[in-house]
């Protein structure tokens, strides 16, 4: 990820930025971002008992979501997805939160029995604001997330 | 969300408290998704049943199979008492083939875990249909029909060949509509989502099942979600070959709907599968295409013994089971691989009647039902290398279980299983 998407990013280390988007599932969270810009997939992608990804080839194979805001492109796969991540929310495991771009029946009904909030429908994208390990906190009730560059 | 007034005394506790929690999920789920109000549905196909150690742990420990459905149905953590269900609904494919306990190794305590729990589930008034084909045994919508249906290879076959209008619903929705008779009204519910966006034109004839599960992958890959209009369709598909389509389809990609022009009911021409759209691309598919999709699916497959031939995915039709008993008949499965064909048990019982399960099972190989080897994750012991007539198999086994996958006709994969060896390019 480069640092010249949004003038905004020039040395904002420690300084926060937000950005606004559309409520999915009402709620505060804050936490650490895990970013990926591969979607995800619920059955057979994620293992609920860790909260992590298992997924052959994805980018963040082995890395664990649990706790952190989880920001990404979108899910993918199985209809399983919504019972993965509802798995993972009795378990413990689930994100605090989610930033995803594209709407889908399976993303929206992860999201909501994840009962974490969740935002979309960004004024930017947060795939080129957030990296990982920034410290994010979202607002999914007045649709602000602020983000704080570690 | 505009609710109508009796969705409204559904949210409000009119109908019980299990059906104001479905009201309430459903609510809450069509908010995220941006939809305006919720549509009538009385075709529900999902899961319901508890299947694993740890779904048994939970019905024991939180107040026993209303526990289950209140938490994995309805996204209530509150226990409500679970009402016989409004919606004409059938239960999907599970993580086992309660039959055979041992190849599925299962002990005799979760078959009567299971058991009970598939017992609970029939009492609801779910069908125990136990499949990934619905349609194949009893569950066929209609053009125009609102579902909630979860199974991807099924929805794209609801949305595509038959015209029945559903997204890919997730286990708490369908609970939910079970009680209910309501979805929310958005995405493949609407018309304006099911046009076409892209178009692929066929340069070679696509005829077999293989040469339809390798066109699906293909596409699957290329379109991703999108919806894709196809031109240049020789021979009419049957179900066999479309029910591979779609699977494959929705496996490489999250294909949802596709349109056959002159094959499937929102395509009799071009122009009406786009509906007004513009194709932002338009794509060939044609011998390289094929070759070099066939080269992607056997990528894994290096070792020329196959310990497991596994046919069935999604399930076979009676006709394909016909098929594998023709060319099996009189042939022995070689010592060394394994052969379980799986299917619907209604279907198996139609294959045991026509004398078929008999000339598979003196063969060597074994019907199956209820399940598949990517749900189960049960192959036989020692299993490192399976040959596949599927293309989603394929796909899934290798990541799954990490073996190595042989994609070829049926009757290249029959050859490997009396053989005990991959001969096919």
């Amino acid at each position: 990820m480069t640092d010249t998407v949004i003038p905004a990013q020039a040395g904002i280390q420690g300084k926060t930025i937000v950005i606004r988007g559309r409520k999915v599932v009402p709620g505060v969270a804050e936490g650490e971002a895990l970013v990926t810009n591969e979607p995800i997939s619920g059955w057979g992608g994620v293992d609920p008992r860790n909260g992590t990804v298992v997924e052959v080839r994805h980018e963040l194979r082995g890395q664990s979501f649990a706790g952190k805001v989880l920001v990404f492109p979108g899910a993918k796969g199985s209809s399983g997805w919504s019972a993965q991540f509802h798995l993972a929310r009795v378990m413990g495991t689930a994100p605090a939160a989610w930033l995803f771009n594209q709407m889908t029946a399976k993303v929206a009904l992860g999201t909501v029995v994840s009962h974490a909030p969740a935002m979309t429908d960004f004024d930017v994208d947060p795939l080129t604001v957030i990296r990982t390990g920034d410290w994010v906190r979202v607002d999914a009730d007045a649709g602000i997330v602020t983000i704080t560059r570690k | 969300m505009r609710l109508t007034d009796v969705e409204k005394a559904m949210r409000d506790g009119e109908g019980g408290p299990a059906v104001a929690a479905a009201m309430d999920l459903l609510i809450r789920y069509g908010e995220a998704l941006g939809a305006e109000d919720l549509v009538e549905t009385r075709n529900v196909t999902g899961t319901v049943t508890a299947t694993t150690p740890f779904m048994r742990d939970f019905a024991l420990q939180k107040g026993g199979m209303d526990a289950v459905f209140s938490e994995f149905s309805l996204d209530s953590q509150k226990v409500v008492t679970i009402p016989k269900v409004k919606a004409f609904a059938s239960h999907l494919q599970l993580g086992f083939d309660p039959h055979h306990p041992q190849e599925m190794g299962l002990s005799e305590e979760m078959v009567r875990f299971y058991k009970k729990s598939e017992a609970e589930t029939a009492r609801l008034g779910v069908q125990i249909l136990n499949t990934c084909t619905p349609y194949q045994v009893g569950n066929v919508p209609t053009r125009g029909e609102h579902c909630a249906w979860m199974e991807s290879s099924a929805v794209v076959y609801c949305n595509s060949v038959l015209g029945g209008r559903t997204n890919t619903e997730g286990r708490e929705s369908v609970g939910a509509a079970m009680l209910t008779c309501r979805i929310p009204n958005w995405g493949f519910h609407r018309d304006e989502y099911r046009r076409g966006t892209l178009g692929i034109h066929l340069d070679i004839p696509v005829e077999s099942v293989e040469d339809w599960g390798l066109f699906g992958y293909w596409m699957g890959d290329w379109v991703q979600e999108r919806v894709a209009v196809i031109t240049g369709v020789g021979q009419v598909p049957n179900l066999p070959k479309l029910k591979h389509f779609g699977a494959a389809a929705s496996s490489s990609g999250g294909v949802e709907m596709f349109h056959l022009v002159g094959v499937t009911p929102e395509a009799n021409t071009e122009e009406q599968a786009y509906g007004g759209n513009k194709p932002t691309e338009k794509r060939r598919y044609g011998a390289r295409e094929r070759a070099e999709t066939l080269a992607r699916i056997n990528a894994t497959g290096v070792d020329r013994k196959v310990d497991y031939v596994m046919l069935g995915c999604p399930h076979y039709t009676i006709e394909q089971i016909w098929e594998a008993a023709q060319l099996i008949e009189g042939r022995k499965v070689h010592p060394d691989t394994a052969l379980w064909i799986w299917t619907p048990r209604a279907i198996k019982e139609v294959a045991t009647r026509n004398g078929y399960t008999k000339i598979i099972e003196d063969a060597g190989g074994k019907i199956m039902t209820d399940s598949c080897s990517a749900m189960s994750r049960a192959v036989p012991t020692g299993t490192k290398v399976v040959a596949l007539d599927s293309a989603k198999q394929a796909h899934y086994l290798p990541a799954i279980l990490g073996v190595q996958a042989w994609f070829g006709t049926t009757a290249q994969c029959i050859d490997a299983a009396c053989n005990g060896r991959w001969s096919a390019a």
